[in-house]
């Protein structure tokens, strides 16, 4: 230690001054809450990939049925369950995109050449010839169309019955209470079942059953919210000043409640986009030709042993996106609600 | 706590009465004949078919004797399969289906319990981020894909276990291990958070400052605290696995009710499907009502109100 003491001459000392106006001084910009926010979002690295990864997903999802020059349903039995091949990737050994199957036997065949296939299919074809690119990407459509769905259905439905319902209080939140009381009681697969079966299985009676069902867990965290934030000064001030109820709710209420509102719905997304693969893989979702990558996963499942491209391209999708819905639902709360953390 | 009891037991009935004629009304409005093969019958065979199963009878007349029977335990009989009584086919599949649930509940709250606790001791090591990984893959890969890229690996490539049927312990294995993914996310995430609490407690440190081991504390103190609240999440947690049985018997082609169920719908055997639905609904809300009393009892700070939560 010794060695090592600095040698610093003393007239590079000086006594801090001691200025008491300048005491309360604040250095540093203060930041509102959305900043505050997004700072501990960018912080967490998990989180920010997800972001990243999510919005690939999301232009591929448009981008893929444009750019692979096939429809999504055309069949051509001649090219049917061809293993993925890609431009430029298909010398690489290692990867599974030279258009090369294992046989029974363990003997390698490049199906193209058996074929005589000249073209390329970047995820190969399904049983019926048809490409399986486009048909992930579109797939993919459905997925997020869902997640859009259920999130809006969250925050208009859900929140508004919540906030009405915490805000009147009363004989109207009595009832409204009740209400969602017994449908709390109702199990949701049950529900969608049993609504899937009266209208056609199909995009719009999945879309009905999310809207009966996917709101009342936020309607009863936005009630209990509202009800403590109700009592508060603010808003009797604003009362005070001759505010119209509909005012107080929009402008003064639902600032208040954003984070608790935007974590739920992250929440529920990734249980809705689960909730139409599920359906779809028992058979309750799309129909052919239509594809969602609950369907692709069904149909890939039937002949995993024979072409496992089939089902693992849309499994490893479906995973992706529900990885990432998951792993920004967790930052997002982390980063608006901090006492949530867990 | 009488009190709040019945008024469960009175929302419990109200439900599963609400479930029991809106599942009767939807079965009624919806497209298609229950019979098999009904296209090859000739009309009059189609209105004797109707007569016998009392499908002639106007609707209320119908619907007052479903409740009737209903509350007998007479789910009526299945159009499809020679009138056997869906009250016996429902209780012939409840053995697998119970065992399932009941093997992946005890593998998943165990392997989660462990992993969070782990998770918890060694907060932002290699172990809790590993942990903590392994909750969000379980909690994001829908069990579906997870059982049948479990079943052609683990089944099929590598050839460990059997891949289909119920035909004994080792059959069991590899649908007991698909299904138990999402318990064992849920009860690691649970814990991890609960550990970490309780081990910032107080008694903790007294415990660590008298000299206890590192196992006694985390086993002897710390889990006993950090249990309790877990029994919040049993419910939800019992719910996902009736649930999830339904697509994991179909990929493992266990003779369970979820199996049955799934069928049903294809067929169209409308008294099963209004038969399992019901039975459903009702372990449903009797699973969350036993929860929220044994929460009441275990922590006494919750009182009872039932009001916001």
């Amino acid at each position: 230690m010794a060695d090592f003491e600095p040698k610093i001459p003393k007239d590079r000392f000086r006594p801090a001054e001691i200025d008491s106006a300048k005491s309360e001084e604040i250095n540093k910009p203060s930041l509102t809450f959305w900043q505050d926010a997004w700072m501990r979002v960018r912080k967490n690295k998990g989180a920010l990939v997800s972001l990243i990864v999510m919005a690939l997903l999301i232009i591929m999802a448009f981008l893929g049925p444009v750019i692979s020059g096939k429809e999504f349903d055309t069949q051509n039995v001649r090219h049917n369950n061809l293993p993925p091949k890609i431009q430029g990737l298909e010398n690489i050994s290692w990867l599974p995109f030279d258009g090369v199957k294992v046989n029974k036997a363990g003997k390698e065949i490049d199906m193209y050449e058996v074929k005589k296939v000249d073209e390329y299919y970047w995820f190969g074809t399904d049983t019926l010839g048809r490409d399986l690119f486009t048909r992930v990407w579109k797939g993919t459509q459905i997925s997020l169309y869902i997640a859009l769905l259920a999130a809006v259905i969250d925050m208009i439905i859900g929140v508004a019955y919540g906030a009405i319902s915490g805000y009147y209080g009363g004989r109207l939140d009595n009832v409204m209470q009740r209400i969602t009381e017994i449908l709390v009681g109702i199990p949701t697969m049950i529900v969608v079942i049993l609504m899937i079966l009266v209208l056609k299985p199909g995009i719009i009676s999945i879309t009905v059953a999310l809207t009966v069902t996917g709101w009342v867990g936020m309607a009863r965290v936005v009630r209990a919210q509202t009800l403590k934030l109700k009592e508060q000064e603010f808003v009797l001030a604003s009362k005070t000043l001759g505010n119209s109820d509909g005012k107080i709710i929009s402008k003064h209420l639902l600032p208040n409640l954003a984070g608790v509102i935007i974590i739920n719905t992250m929440f529920t997304i990734p249980n809705a986009v689960f909730f139409e693969a599920f359906l779809s893989f028992i058979g309750l979702g799309l129909q052919d030709p239509y594809a969602s990558l609950g369907t692709l996963i069904d149909e890939g499942f039937k002949v995993l042993r024979l072409h496992p491209h089939e089902m693992i391209i849309p499994a490893v999708i479906i995973s992706v996106i529900m990885i990432t819905f998951n792993m920004l639902a967790d930052g997002l709360r982390d980063a608006l609600d901090p006492k949530m953390r867990d | 706590m009488a009190k709040y009891l019945l008024k469960r037991v009175l929302y419990m009935l109200l439900t599963l009465f609400i479930i029991a004629s809106l599942t009767f009304f939807l079965m009624k409005i919806i497209p298609g004949t229950p019979f098999a093969s009904a296209n090859k019958l000739s009309p009059a065979q189609l209105e004797i078919m109707k007569a016998k199963y009392g499908l002639d009878q106007p609707v209320p007349v119908q619907y007052a004797k479903y409740i009737g029977n209903l509350l007998q335990g007479d789910l009526g009989v299945s159009f499809q399969f020679n009138n056997r009584s869906v009250t016996d086919m429902i209780v012939g599949r409840l053995g697998p289906s119970a065992q399932l649930g009941a093997q992946a509940m005890i593998l998943g709250t165990i392997v989660g319990i462990l992993l969070g606790i782990f998770a918890a001791l060694r907060q932002n090591t290699w172990v809790d981020y590993s942990s903590t990984f392994i909750a969000v893959l379980g909690k994001s890969i829908p069990n579906f894909v997870f059982a049948g890229l479990l079943q052609y690996y683990v089944g099929v490539k590598l050839g460990w276990f059997p891949v289909l049927f119920w035909r004994g312990f080792e059959y069991t294995i590899l649908p007991t291990i698909a299904l138990s993914m999402l318990p064992i996310a849920i009860a690691a995430r649970f814990m991890r958070t609960e550990m970490i609490e309780v081990l910032g407690s107080d008694y903790i440190m007294l415990a660590k400052a008298k000299g206890a081991s590192f196992f006694e504390i985390a086993f002897k103190h710390a889990l006993r605290n950090a249990l309790i609240p877990l029994v919040t999440v049993l419910g939800p947690l019992a719910i996902s696995l009736m649930t999830g049985s339904l697509v994991i018997e179909k990929i493992f082609a266990i003779p369970g009710l979820g199996e049955q169920f799934v069928a049903s719908i294809t067929l169209n055997d409308y008294p099963v499907i209004m038969g399992t639905t019901i039975l459903f609904a009702a372990l449903f809300v009797f699973i969350i009502l036993v929860v929220d009393i044994l929460y009441g009892i275990i922590d006494p700070r919750i009182r009872l109100s039932g009001g916001s939560k």
